[in-house]
């Protein structure tokens, strides 16, 4: 089976070579400064409309697929399918087949054949949207012209793109739209992150210096591979100045795995206090993906703080689905 | 395990000239078969096969295969695995016994050895089980497993690792009283919780758990040490790393261990101490890039390693560091492998492209000879395993177990043609060179022209 591209310029693809979004890592530069472009002018087309409904993806189907919960990020695609007209459908592990036992690939082909343009999936195993995409697009599918869109809304340990896409919109916003040479600390469980994966790999793209700041526990070995600067000293880096700091979330089973020795310990040496917040320079943004760990990862003042982008992350991460799916699915270029 | 009455008295008196073969690749002669044996000549031969420009090697002998049966055989059953043995070029292949139910026990293990022989196409040797049921705390009966007719030698946990170390050191004790040799599958289970792929760069990338190369040579090196102490035969399964062959020098220098050949390779052998290993064709070909498409088709265990390890272990077989390549050959049905990556189970086929693969990696690369390719195919693991009648020199009076291959050919893999149930290799598409051209068993031929039967 030939593998997926989420970067070949197909017949069938949009303007931008975007036939799924998979990965950052295969998005190039261009694709990504087109995507950003769009979700700054679906910000704008939305703006002061009493009736936040555009007509763009009239008749098409969006089914959200998702193994894992994730509230914010189904809504989050659910709202970006329906301000632009399209008839959004959501599938859960516990709400279909799913919990029967039906395997990925048929539970894909039937959203498929059933009619879905787009299918937005979350999966705890990496990889499991590619082999999706690799699936549909070896049978082909002729009511959407043979091709079903598939979009990675999180993949295990691998990739979580449109998170990437709405932390780098979020920084646009915050930091101006030139994000070359801006200096990004990504801090925390790097290991088990597919935000981090997805962000290392974007924020390269786009020009940013990225710093990984981690336990060495928590960090993927072999990850002297990425286009990333590593350290293990938070006070150290911060020191630095850096332009924004991306604080990750510690998931509460990683505390019986031996990766690091108990929450207060990690809190004292990698979680943003006050006290560290009290460091930075006044532009210094401050990103979490949520749900965050108030008190640990992150102190709840900081969480509240001006600094804080938690709050705009929401609301870009609907600007940025709405660029992706309109992207796939309405192959024009507004940007 | 040999002396097969029914099998003997089949062939008698058929006798066969295969003319212009060039045995290991040297000068070409006429081979004369008469009642199972080489012979020095044959007045007047029941058949004549020309094998102008065919390469005769002894029959291959597989030291790990998974035939599935019985409770697999959605997967493979014996009858498919011994035709794709045959037609591998294999005369016997080992058994591994995590079938269901285990082989782990007389009655199981003489299953599989009488269903080997009706099929009659490879010389099946069940593996036993150390432990009950593959769970690693209580050693299964391996002595009324040796002393069944099945006549067990080998036994491993293939699988699993025998991780306790005071099991492995009971194992290996209690092997060494039935002159039969455990075949450890070295993986340290703690360091390999949710592994998925070689830990490096491409599983950090992939998002995939990292199986660490210390897991294996870390099981390595203990084994080889309570081995040593016991006076004990110990195998190494499917060895993967350059790490690992570093720590069978170290073993066969520093704590006095005979290869699997026998060959002196230290001045202060120990007693009884013999340590040999493996290595899988696609071990010796494929690497870790190979998870970049998530099609687990490529998933093993071990994983896929990167290059590096795949340069070590080719340099190490052709050395005699490690001594042999085994296929494990894991054939699984789509289900297993038409799903997500780690989801799937590990495993690939090999029994029928991995004499091509040898040829690929090992002769084109100019690190063996064709006398190398029967050495680590056919007599060193016949040694490991204590088969008498295998992996024999090619002369008169020898069991007639034999293999014809054309060394010019090239052709391309294709899973839905190879004579096993599953259709998971990884080869697919890939042309490889050299293919097996005739088969034969005691003197009877099992693959004639590329197929199965006389």
């Amino acid at each position: 089976m030939s593998a997926p591209h989420d970067d070949g310029q197909g017949p069938d693809g949009s303007p931008i070579g975007l036939r799924h979004l998979l990965s950052t890592e295969h998005l190039r530069r261009d694709q990504a400064d087109a995507l950003l472009a769009t979700a700054a002018n679906m910000e704008q087309a939305l703006t002061g409309r009493a009736v936040r409904k555009l007509p763009t993806l009239r008749g098409r189907t969006v089914v959200t697929l998702f193994y894992e919960n994730s509230t914010r990020t189904r809504v989050s695609f659910e709202v970006a399918g329906k301000w632009m007209s399209a008839d959004t459908i959501n599938v859960s592990a516990s709400g279909s087949s799913v919990g029967k036992g039906e395997s990925l690939r048929d539970t894909a082909a039937t959203l498929a054949a059933a009619g879905a343009d787009a299918i937005v999936v979350r999966h705890p195993a990496s990889g499991a949207p590619h082999r999706i995409a690799g699936w549909l697009d070896e049978v082909g599918h002729s009511h959407t012209d043979g091709h079903v869109a598939v979009v990675n809304a999180g993949d295990g340990t691998h990739e979580h793109p449109t998170q990437a896409l709405l932390d780098a919109a979020t920084l646009r916003r915050r930091l101006g739209p030139d994000l070359d040479g801006r200096r990004v600390a990504i801090v925390g469980d790097v290991l088990h992150s597919r935000v981090a994966r997805s962000n290392a790999h974007l924020l390269a793209t786009l020009g940013a210096e990225v710093t990984l700041v981690s336990p060495p526990t928590l960090l993927p070995p072999g990850v002297e591979a990425w286009p990333v600067s590593i350290t293990h000293d938070l006070d150290a880096h911060l020191a630095t100045g850096p332009d924004a700091v991306m604080m990750l979330r510690v998931q509460a089973e990683r505390m019986h795995g031996a990766f690091f020795p108990s929450a207060r310990e990690y809190a004292v040496r990698f979680g943003l206090s006050q006290r560290r917040a009290d460091t930075l320079p006044d532009h210094t943004v401050v990103l979490h993906p949520g749900p965050a760990v108030r008190g640990m990862e992150i102190a709840s003042s900081v969480a509240d703080s001006d600094r804080a982008a938690i709050a705009e992350q929401v609301t870009a991460g609907v600007h940025v689905r709405m660029a992706v799916l309109y992207h796939l699915l309405a192959g024009e270029d507004v940007a | 395990m040999t002396g097969d009455a029914a099998q003997r008295s089949s062939t008698r008196g058929r006798s066969t000239l295969i003319r212009n073969v060039r045995p290991y690749g040297e000068d070409p002669t006429d081979l004369h078969v008469a009642d199972g044996r080489l012979v020095d000549h044959l007045d007047d031969p029941d058949e004549t096969v020309d094998a102008d420009g065919l390469i005769a090697l002894p029959g291959l002998v597989d030291l790990h295969t998974h035939l599935r049966e019985p409770g697999g055989e959605e997967a493979e059953t014996i009858a498919t695995g011994s035709a794709a043995a045959a037609l591998g070029g294999y005369t016997a292949v080992f058994a591994m016994p995590n079938t269901d139910p285990t082989q782990d026990s007389p009655v199981v293990v003489e299953h599989v050895w009488r269903r080997g022989r009706e099929v009659g196409l490879v010389d099946v040797h069940p593996v036993g089980a150390v432990t009950v049921g593959l769970g690693g705390e209580r050693l299964a009966e391996m002595g009324m497993m040796a002393a069944s007719a099945a006549g067990v030698r080998v036994f491993s946990d293939d699988g699993r690792c025998v991780n306790d170390p005071l099991v492995m050191r009971r194992a290996l004790e209690y092997a060494r009283s039935l002159d039969a040799v455990v075949a450890q599958h070295a993986e340290d289970h703690r360091l390999t919780v949710g592994a998925q792929a070689h830990e490096g760069p491409v599983a950090a990338r992939l998002g995939l758990t990292g199986w660490p190369a210390t897991a294996e040579e870390s099981i390595v090196a203990r084994d080889a040490m309570l081995a040593a102490a016991a006076g004990a035969r110990l195998h190494v399964c499917h060895l993967s790393t350059a790490g690992s062959v570093e720590v069978l020098r170290w073993a066969r220098a520093s704590l006095g261990a005979r290869a699997g050949d026998g060959a002196e390779r230290s001045s202060t052998q120990r007693r009884g101490f013999v340590l040999s290993a493996e290595v899988t064709p696609h071990h010796l070909l494929l690497t870790d890039t190979a998870a970049e498409d998530y099609d687990p088709v490529h998933k093993v265990n071990p994983p896929l390693r990167p290059e590096a390890d795949t340069r070590a272990l080719r340099r190490a077989l052709a050395e005699g560091v490690v001594d042999c390549v085994a296929t494990d050959h894991a054939p699984h049905a789509v289900e297993a492998k038409d799903c997500e990556w780690s989801n799937a189970r590990p495993g690939m086929l090999g029994l029928q492209t991995a004499l091509s693969v040898v040829g690929a990696t090992m002769v084109e690369g100019g690190l063996l000879d064709w006398r190398g390719v029967a050495r680590v195919c056919s007599e060193a693991p016949a040694r490991i395993a204590g088969l008498p009648d295998q992996g024999r020199p090619i002369a008169p009076g020898e069991p007639a177990n034999l293999v014809l291959v054309d060394p010019a050919a090239r052709w391309t893999v294709r899973g839905a043609g190879l004579a096993s149930i599953a259709d998971n290799t990884p080869y697919e598409g890939m042309e490889l060179p050299v293919s097996v051209v005739h088969t034969m068993l005691r003197g009877r031929w099992t693959v004639r022209d590329g197929k199965v039967g006389q």
